[in-house]
């Protein structure tokens, strides 16, 4: 409805299940900003819609997947990439992008992101940070600064986080970039561009959690982190990822890190079997149809 | 090198060999694992085969991987599978739950060795048999098969692949370590004599579709990511829209329909073998290797003269309660003898009501039993 009182439908409503709406998000979360660029990126990329898959593995990022008006899934926490792995590599033509959380991709699920930037898996991942765990009510995680408070660091966090477009970038993937929901534009800039890219591309997004985390923090409101991040975001494309640490209420270094080209994992997939076999990827003789046929058989 | 395609005729195979080609004939194409001692020959198997005919084998960087990333792939519509033993079967035991909540049809194989914990990884056990029924969290129907032979490894593979298809669920091959690395003659038919279960695919538009919204038996069909239908699934307790409700009344709903659809089709699913229950005074009720060792120690018996019946679970879930209850009421005891100390044990006894004694022989793992004991306890049974 728009203010004239006549329906007005938005140009990304199509792509939302306007009938799961209220969203479970927070006032002052940056999680509806960052799924608008996300949704915006892919009607701009000119991307299948039939063939985008968004997969999201548990947490307040993680509820995406059910707002989304696409084939999406909500699977377990910190199994997103390899539930896309799984659907990528048996279907390469599925666009796959995982967007879910720092607690979920970082810590129960690090291990996957890191294996899956190795083998330069061909999928987006948007990683929305807030620096805690929201919908458990706050706890410290593997992004959460040296010295915030959070409910499990009640004194003061003492653990060293990790800086993830150091660790994507470390690990093998060939897009890094970090922005704040702030910067909407670049945003979707960055994941339009990231979309049209082959490999593990990988996309920080750090997001106010005033809820949990900010009003522990001396930014107690949506709008006070959003003018924490106006005022300390510096924009510094191609800085090295090992110098973009975050320190407690401190200056953002954000931009476009990496942009490299590495052969994909099915691009290397292909090249041996070429080399053992002498041809393209044998073409499947009992193929996905025919194996759902009765009495079908391989030949 | 030289591309095959699925195998016909008669091979001298083990039984870890026999599950990737009896994965390989069911059109299984694809294969994510973790190696482990006693599966790990499936995995080199899949890495083998799964390239000449163009299917994908990947190592994925554990056990919690591996079972995402074919439940991945299941919905982008490939069959998929993967093989494990204990420590990795506990590590898949958490998205054996997605994939049942997301009703998902694929295979994961268990080569059981003896646990608990890393335990004995080159010797044999049947511990999981209650992991393998209740080993992922919440309220849940599964079915678990129990070869016997490699021939049945190769055969319960497929029939594994058939059931998930049909009843869109994981399904578990349990096998063991004695079973997966024994090497007999395996028969590969010809591959028109195989039938395959097809995927049940949505018969409506997209706009209409609804994931979770079951037909008459409780299956709904299953769109495959890719296909414009535009679903979405979630491990939450869901609606027939697949979106969440968090209330009392659709946990019932979702949850009775999840153990219903199998336990509503047992007699469709459950396949056992009984042999000289008739007129017996006590069955031996076994499954997997013991039941090769029990059944040598069952004709020893009838040597000596007594009224001793066979029964071999080869599903061993769902179990074959009704066949129990009917059973216990003609005889005096079942003997289960199994390698580990008391599962399968445990559902004979509660099945059996007290009609019927049940006598457990346990054996704690690292081999099977010898038929001496075995005999030993069919004795004291008929006293």
């Amino acid at each position: 409805m728009n203010q004239n009182g006549s329906e007005q439908k938005h140009y990304i409503d199509q792509y939302l299940r306007e009938d799961r709406m209220p969203h479970i998000w927070c006032p002052g979360c940056g999680l509806g900003s960052i799924l608008h660029c996300f949704l915006s990126s892919l009607i701009k990329s000119g991307i299948d819609m039939d063939k985008v898959v968004v997969v999201s593995g548990i947490g307040c990022t993680g509820r995406a997947a059910g707002y989304v008006k696409l084939d999406s899934f909500h699977t377990t926490h910190g199994r997103a990439i390899p539930f896309a792995t799984g659907l990528k590599i048996a279907n390469p033509e599925l666009q796959v992008v995982v967007f879910s959380g720092d607690g979920d991709l970082i810590a129960i699920g690090g291990n996957h992101l890191i294996h899956a930037a190795r083998r330069n898996i061909d999928m987006t991942v948007i990683c929305v940070n807030n620096f805690n765990y929201g919908m458990t009510g706050g706890q410290l995680g593997p992004t959460t600064p040296l010295g915030a408070r959070t409910q499990t660091s009640p004194i003061g966090n003492y653990e060293r986080p990790f800086s993830l477009p150091y660790l994507a970038a470390a690990s093998g993937a060939v897009y890094v970039a970090r922005w704040t929901s702030m910067h909407v534009r670049r945003l979707e800039q960055t994941i339009t561009e990231a979309l049209l890219k082959r490999g593990f591309r990988f996309i920080e997004v750090i997001a106010p959690c005033p809820t949990t985390y900010g009003r522990r923090n001396r930014q107690p409101t949506g709008l006070d982190q959003m003018r924490y991040y106006r005022e300390n975001s510096i924009i510094r494309h191609g800085a090295d990822p090992k110098d973009v640490d975050i320190d407690l209420n401190g200056k953002i270094i954000v931009g476009k890190f990496i942009d490299i080209e590495r052969p994909t994992y099915s691009d290397l997939l292909d090249e041996v079997m070429q080399r053992a076999f002498g041809t393209e990827l044998p073409k499947d003789d009992t193929s996905k149809e025919e194996a759902t046929v009765v009495g079908s058989a391989p030949k | 090198m030289s591309r095959r395609g699925p195998l016909v005729g008669e091979f001298f195979m083990n039984g870890d060999i026999a599950c990737a080609e009896g994965g390989i004939s069911a059109g299984c194409r694809f294969f994510a694992g973790y190696p482990i001692t006693p599966a790990t020959e499936v995995a080199e198997r899949m890495s083998s085969r799964l390239p000449e005919v163009g299917g994908i084998y990947i190592q994925m960087e554990d056990e919690l991987a591996s079972m995402n990333a074919i439940l991945g792939a299941s919905w982008a519509g490939v069959k998929a599978m993967t093989a494990t033993s204990g420590p990795g079967f506990s590590l898949m035991m958490e998205n054996l739950g997605l994939g049942i909540m997301l009703e998902t049809p694929c295979v994961l194989v268990n080569i059981q060795r003896a646990g608990p914990s890393t335990g004995l990884p080159t010797l044999t056990g049947q511990g999981d048999m209650m992991q393998a029924r209740w080993g992922s969290h919440g309220c849940y129907g599964i079915i678990a098969l129990s070869p016997t032979s490699p021939q049945e490894c190769y055969q319960h593979t497929i029939k594994a692949f058939n059931l998930s298809e049909k009843y869109r669920i994981p399904v578990l091959v349990m096998a063991d370590e004695i079973v997966g690395h024994m090497g007999e003659k395996v028969v590969i038919p010809p591959p028109e004599d195989i039938p395959l279960t097809p995927r049940r695919k949505p018969t409506v538009s997209p706009e209409e579709y609804l994931p979770y919204k079951p037909d008459a038996d409780l299956i709904p069909p299953m769109a495959n990511a890719g296909e414009g239908y535009r679903f979405h699934v979630t491990g939450l307790t869901h609606d027939e829209r697949g979106y969440p409700v968090m209330t009392a009344e659709a946990q019932d709903r979702l949850v009775r329909r999840l153990v219903d659809k199998i336990e509503k089709n047992k007699a469709d699913i459950i396949e056992i073998e009984e042999d000289g229950i008739d007129g017996a005074d006590v069955v031996v009720c076994s499954y997997g290797i013991s039941a090769r060792v029990s059944q040598f120690a069952v004709e020893r018996a009838r040597d000596e003269g007594i009224k001793v019946g066979m029964l071999r679970l080869v599903t061993v879930w769902p179990f074959p309660e009704e066949t129990i209850r009917k059973i216990a009421k003609r005889i005096k005891a079942f003997v289960v003898p199994e390698i580990n100390c008391g599962q399968i044990a445990l559902e004979v006894e509660r099945c059996a009501g007290g009609a019927a004694n049940t006598i457990l022989v346990p054996h704690m793992g690292g081999s099977a039993h010898r038929p001496e004991t075995i005999i030993d306890a069919i004795r004291r049974a008929v006293r």
